[in-house]
């Protein structure tokens, strides 16, 4: 016992954590069940309390002494067992079984009364509810970072003297003075050079415009970052990896918690204004899972239970693509196949759902006017002709290489990030780089306006209404006819364009790589998109002044006749689009389906089928993760990957631990220790739980109990049951055994003890084990030779196993 | 183009001075006088023959937003109106300015009051607690915002005060236990890189 407040008084945590998990009605129960303290030294398991010596400083109003419940210790559960600490993997199947119990328990009691039949509509209804409120929630958030994140980007530029609230585009919405060539300019609209000096040419006021811009982006970038520092650390980065672990059960306290999604909404818009080169589609994965999670606390059936939990966010996950790109299947196709583990089709239904709902509240708030749900939603249907998929499957292999390329990068650079001093200044390195990223973007003016605004203009179809300088293509011919235009000559801004594109795309590359993974919230949906729009349209004007000044080839001859619309370089800029974002993250169906529900039309799926397949190829040749993966790994989480074979011929018996040379396996006997033993058990040693067996010699194998349930049990025990001292004995059989006069009594902890864990034998083949792993996701296996306990695989086992046979590092493994 | 010379304005207070002129443009911009419509029919005409292209923007019901209606005054005459209006493009567009303004409105007052809480966590409350504490109990650590000491500390103010109230009691309780859920969660991204490098 020393031992253990010896170590509990560094951490610190424990003074009020047994009152918080005694009221279980407290509003910090939220997310930090038993306050758990998170030591790293000690990787497994860590006793959450300290109730003994910490008990009579007790903070709480409502006394902890008189307990609040009348509770009779060998049938109520005790309130702690069945959770789990934080950085610890969830046991699925056992929390699959407690809601199959809770079921069944609530449909035999509906016969019983009307009050109980209702309960059990409602509970079935509750799944339901659940999904339109996050809906509701997230499409509302989506809007409210859409809106002010628009305003926020053009308060660099300037301000609306006709009402401060609006941006650039809803400045001038109304203004009689807009012209057709600059639709840019109106009154309205007031650059900071012409509130400050007055006037908006010359060299001076460029310079005054220049350094507001950079001023403005270090601003927003500063206070992110100190927002994220102060109130919630958890909030910076993409969110997508760590999501994925969480789902595949893993358990990481405050991660989806309320103030994370404050910090992660008001950073979000603040990052993406600041001008950094980062999007906000995968945070807004993160928001929309943080309302489920917060939602959840409000519907008894998700809150006790960790794997019906993991399903509604696997629905809230979806609602976030869904607002994110306007794409509801996708959104779900994206859930199903990136962000998931277990996705049952019950499932599937209810993320739909989601989905919908939040698509139709983000309609219904209406950002970008027209009705949208995307910025840069297309709009035209030109078709496109056969020998255009050569360009198409080129694109594809430069987005496979981008993806690649951008992938060893980053991970080599969030690496040092990690490990040298570099990881020291997270503030100063955000100012850096949103000072080089502002002073080399605001020249060009490309770089300039927001990512989302450029995939916008790259994706438009050029028409005799447009006048961009990329749309400044001469027009020599007579009339038009339908409204469909010929391939035309570009005139000088289109060649003026494509280099400051050229430049752009340079600059886009580069800077992403130093931008993704930064202490601040951010994406690489766009970034990616933005790079892969760029070579598209490059590629797809070269193709359309070829065709036109070689319009005598045999290619362009039978298909192209002339004065017809050939070639559409706004279709090339979304095929490279989907093309780099299928390279980086190796999406497949999602992708195609997000790609189509934006163009709203089955023309181009063959299109982008070709580019995304291509450059998923030709990524996957060059590495075998996709970003997300790839950081996956480089953090050590436990993420068993569910998409790979296991192809060695290793035994069981080659990963279990005990290995030859160390000591034998621990455990508990069923009925002959003391509290005593099982309590210096516990603090000599840190595994996460204890076989039981009937006794030291037979080694026949009783069932598994876990470390918290055994600590949290003998804990309550000492405090509420009479006589329980050191020298009690401790059993786990249905009867007490039978014991001489005039000793203490007995304490019986058969209800924590998990009767049915897992066995293989020793010489199954690993395979089979990592199947099973997976299949059911188990937290530990017992193996046995000849009916007789001889060890255990835990998950983390497995994962360091399949890092070794990997030829990876299977110390970066870190949790279990 | 000179914004300022040629064209009147009859509504808009564009001045010469300085100060004055920006302090009082962004006062009108704030009452908005100016951009309340959230109705408009755009329509755009491409150059045509002698004309240049032009944008027109009307207030008007979805029904009559074509180009007969919006463009005006007509720049052609006669048979060639049809010829014009065929290349224009007339959409029918609408917008909430009030969403607009009361997003704006509620996402800076939440900005605001988490920067006046940043502020005060970070600058006032250690200057308040080395005021209540004296200077040798804390060991102040420059950039970490609530660490063992503090929460001693809060021990010892609670141990005190008794007469306070309860909901007080709790709310700092609270206070101070978030606080070291975030200073945990700050040493495992920031200090040892554990999650989310």
């Amino acid at each position: 016992m020393a031992m253990w407040q010896g170590a509990m008084d560094n951490r610190g945590f424990q003074q009020g954590s047994f009152n918080s998990f005694r009221s279980s009605s407290s509003d910090e129960d939220l997310m930090d069940i038993p306050g758990t303290a998170m030591d790293f030294s000690m990787r497994d398991d860590v006793p959450p309390l300290d109730g003994e010596i910490e008990e009579d400083k007790s903070y709480n109003g409502g006394g902890i002494g008189s307990s609040n419940r009348m509770m009779d210790f060998l049938e109520e559960p005790i309130p702690g067992v069945g959770t789990y600490d934080d950085f610890n993997t969830i046991d699925w199947v056992r929390e699959k079984s407690r809601d199959r119990d809770r079921h069944r328990e609530i449909t035999n009691k509906s016969k019983e009364s009307t009050w109980a039949l209702i309960h059990s509509v409602s509970d079935a209804f509750s799944g339901w509810l659940l999904m339109l409120l996050i809906g509701l929630l997230s499409g509302s958030l989506a809007g409210l970072i859409d809106i002010s994140a628009h305003w926020m980007t053009d308060l660099k530029e300037g301000i609306c003297t006709g009402g401060l609230w609006f941006n650039h585009e809803h400045c001038c919405w109304n203004s009689e003075h807009v012209t057709f060539e600059d639709r840019d300019k109106c009154p309205e609209w007031n650059s900071w050079s012409q509130l400050i000096i007055s006037t908006d040419e010359g060299a001076f006021a460029y310079i005054v415009n220049y350094f507001m811009y950079v001023l403005w982006a270090l601003l927003f970038a500063f206070l992110a970052v100190s927002l994220v520092k102060v109130f919630a650390p958890y909030a910076c980065g993409s969110g997508i990896p760590e999501i994925k672990t969480i789902l595949s059960g893993f358990i990481i306290r405050g991660y989806l918690g309320k103030w994370t999604l404050i910090i992660k909404t008001i950073t979000l818009v603040l990052a993406v204004s600041s001008g950094l080169s980062l999007g906000k589609e995968g945070p807004l994965v993160h928001v929309a899972c943080c309302c489920g999670n917060i939602l959840c606390h409000c519907f008894n059936k998700y809150r006790k239970n960790e794997a019906k939990r993991r399903e509604v966010l696997s629905a809230a996950a979806a609602a976030g693509v869904s607002v994110a790109f306007g794409a509801p299947i996708g959104g779900v196709l994206f859930s199903l196949e990136e962000v998931s583990y277990y996705f049952p089709l019950k499932t599937l239904w209810r993320s739909f759902f989601a989905a919908l709902v939040a698509a139709f509240t983000l309609r219904s708030i209406n950002p970008f006017g027209n009705s949208r749900l995307v910025l840069f939603y297309v709009e035209f249907h030109t078709p496109w002709h056969l020998f255009e998929l050569v360009p198409f499957i080129l694109l594809g292999i430069f987005g496979g290489l981008w993806g690649a390329l951008f992938i060893r990068t980053n991970i080599a650079w969030c690496r040092k990030r990690k490990t040298t001093q570099l990881g020291k200044y997270p503030v100063v390195e955000v100012l850096v780089v949103t000072a080089i990223t502002a002073i080399l973007a605001f020249p060009n003016e490309y770089t300039r306006m927001s990512t989302s605004e450029l995939i916008s203009e790259l994706f438009n179809d050029c028409g005799l209404l447009d006048s961009s300088k990329l749309c400044d293509y001469e027009n020599r011919f007579n009339t038009s006819k339908g409204g469909e235009l010929p391939d035309r000559p570009a005139g000088v801004g289109v060649y003026s364009a494509m280099w400051q594109l050229a430049l752009t795309l340079i600059l886009k590359i580069i800077i992403t790589i130093f931008t993704f993974g930064m202490k601040i919230p951010s994406g690489l949906f766009i970034p990616s998109m933005a790079v892969g729009a760029i070579a598209g349209r490059l590629l797809g004007v070269g193709m359309e002044q070829l065709a036109y000044y070689h319009h005598d080839w045999a290619i362009f001859n039978s298909w192209c006749s002339q004065g017809a619309d050939c070639i559409t370089p706004g279709l090339y800029a979304m095929v490279g689009a989907a093309a780099c974002l299928g390279g980086v993250t190796r999406m497949t169906v999602s992708l195609v389906v997000i790609m189509f529900e934006l163009t709203g039309g089955l023309e181009y799926i063959v299109p982008l089928m070709a580019a995304a397949m291509t450059s998923k190829w030709v990524a996957d040749a060059l590495g075998r993760e996709g970003i997300y993966d790839a950081h996956i790994r480089l953090n050590g989480y436990p993420f068993l990957e569910a998409k790979e074979e296991f192809a060695h011929k290793t035994l069981a018996m080659d990963v279990m631990k005990p290995r030859r040379n160390d000591p034998l396996l621990t455990v508990l006997t069923q009925d002959s220790m003391t509290v005593e033993d099982v309590e210096s058990i516990i603090s000599e040693t840190t595994y996460s739980g204890f076989p039981v067996v009937v006794s030291r010699e037979s080694q026949r194998l009783v069932g598994f109990v876990l470390r918290r349930d055994l600590i949290i049990s003998i804990e309550n025990a000492r405090k509420k049951q009479d006589g329980v001292v050191s020298t009690s004995v401790i059993y786990f059989t249905e009867h007490s055994p039978p014991m001489p006069p005039y000793t203490p009594p007995t304490l019986k902890l058969r209800n924590i003890l998990d009767l049915s864990p897992f066995t293989v034998t020793d010489l199954t083949p690993m395979e089979i084990v990592v199947d099973i792993f997976r299949k059911l996701g188990l937290r530990q296996c017992l193996v046995t030779h000849n009916g007789r306990l001889l060890g255990i695989i835990t998950k983390k086992d497995v994962l360091k196993h399949i890092a070794q046979m990997a030829n990876q590092d299977p110390d970066s493994i870190l949790f279990n | 183009m000179e914004l300022k010379a040629s064209v009147d304005y009859s509504d808009s207070p564009y001045r010469l001075d300085i100060h004055e002129g920006a302090l009082d443009l962004l006062f009108k911009g704030w009452q908005g006088k100016q951009n309340f419509e959230d109705v408009r029919c755009k329509c755009i005409c491409p150059p045509y023959k002698d004309n240049s292209g032009h944008i027109y923007n009307k207030n008007i019901s979805q029904k009559d937003c074509d180009c007969l209606h919006v463009v005006d005054p007509m720049p052609v005459r006669g048979p060639d109106v049809e010829a014009y209006c065929l290349r224009c493009e007339c959409k029918y567009e609408e917008r909430s300015s009030v969403t607009i303004k009361v997003t704006i409105i509620i996402y800076l007052s939440i900005l605001g009051l988490l920067l006046l809480y940043m502020v005060y966590l970070t600058l006032v409350e250690p200057i308040l607690k080395r005021r209540l504490f004296g200077h040798s109990q804390l060991i102040q650590s420059d950039d970490d915002v609530g660490d063992h000491q503090p929460f001693a500390n809060a021990h010892d103010v609670l141990a005190r005060s008794r007469s306070r109230a309860n909901v007080l009691n709790k709310v700092e309780y609270a206070q101070q236990r978030w606080k070291l859920q975030v200073q945990e969660q700050r040493k495992s991204v920031f200090d040892r890189h554990v999650v989310l490098s």
